[in-house]
């Protein structure tokens, strides 16, 4: 019995760091790993808490969907970056342009 | 967090806009905090109430008895909200699709070939076991999403592959079944959602499958991060 209650209180703990620790984080990247983990460990704590179905739901959700979406917003971030700083290589964004001229046609 | 991000003008200058923002943090914080003490304590809620007409729900879970029966109307408005996430991502980008400079491992690539179709075979066993066990629509199409955008990050170019019109239909699969069920519900003499009594187990079922699919494409399509090129609207 008090060997689960220390676990329950190390699980707790080790979720509130990681919550802290994301939120100070400078680096993105860091911050979006540690989310991950967090979405993991929260799973751990809902099965703790005996719902199932949330833990599945943020196991399959929060950490496996969540993480891959911010890391891909983070490398779109990043190649925007990129083209921002070169100026003269922005055929994507003219083809995006073009498009949304070809939306509004329609519409 | 007040503390941190260090070295912007060497020591943090005291600014008031922000001791006002802690002290609103701090006193949303003892509300909570106050409303979670006297919550009523070692309360059933409503367990009893759902456990008194589980027969009636068709299925053995009370947690899948709640989302798709008792307050089906819910999860409805949710489906539609992921559908509505799409059309917003949709309307606001086109997915490229362009390969990256470096080629994708061989490894990963047979990995993920083996295992996509064993997560589309968890996917469909989890929504057969939200009926009487944890699991459901929402879970089974998370799996599946998850597998589409594995898919994705090894280039195997599923998404741009698949006919659009087939996509936009499956994205549209859950909600429109959803809604259907709801108003042939109401055409047939019952309140919105009102299953047939006898008759739910399946239309349960019917629902979390149709659902799963949706819900599993959407969420590879928000991965996917826009609306395929050469879509049905570019003709």
């Amino acid at each position: 019995m008090t060997l689960i209650m220390l676990f329950d209180i190390l699980l707790v703990a080790t979720l509130l760091w990681l919550a802290w620790r994301l939120l100070a984080t400078e680096d993105i990247f860091k911050a979006v790993v540690l989310f991950i983990s967090f979405g993991l460990l929260m799973a751990l704590a809902w099965v703790r808490m005996r719902a199932p179905d949330v833990a599945l739901a943020e196991a399959a959700l929060g950490a496996g969907l969540t993480g891959p979406l911010f890391l891909s917003a983070l490398r779109r971030m990043e190649r925007i970056r990129k083209e921002e700083r070169r100026v003269d290589t922005d055929e994507d964004r003219d083809d995006d342009v073009k498009a949304g001229n070809k939306r509004k046609e329609t519409i | 967090m007040m503390m941190s991000k260090p070295g912007i003008s060497g020591r943090r200058r005291f600014d008031p806009f922000l001791l006002l923002i802690f002290l609103l943090v701090l006193l949303l914080t003892l509300i909570l905090a106050r409303a979670v003490c006297t919550l009523p304590m070692g309360g059933e809620g409503l367990a009893g109430e759902v456990a008194r007409f589980q027969q009636q729900s068709g299925v053995e879970s009370p947690v899948t008895a709640v989302l798709l029966n008792f307050r089906g109307y819910d999860t409805l408005l949710e489906v539609m909200v992921l559908l509505l996430a799409v059309i917003g991502v949709w309307s606001l980008a086109t997915a490229s699709f362009v390969k990256n400079s470096f080629a994708t491992s061989p490894v990963q690539i047979s990995v993920v070939r083996l295992l996509a179709p064993l997560m589309c075979l968890v996917a469909a066993y989890l929504v057969r076991q939200g009926t009487h066990l944890a699991g459901g629509a929402f879970q089974g199409g998370a799996v599946l999403g998850a597998a589409g955008v594995l898919l994705l990050v090894t280039e195997l170019p599923w998404l741009s592959v698949v006919p659009s019109l087939l996509l936009r239909i499956g994205l549209l699969l859950g909600p429109l079944c959803f809604l259907a069920v709801a108003i042939l519900c109401m055409f047939s003499g019952r309140q919105l959602l009102q299953y047939p009594s006898g008759e739910a187990g399946w239309i349960v079922l019917l629902i979390e499958s149709a659902c799963a699919v949706s819900i599993g494409l959407t969420l590879a399509s928000l991965f996917a991060g826009g609306r395929p090129g050469g879509d049905v609207s570019d003709d």
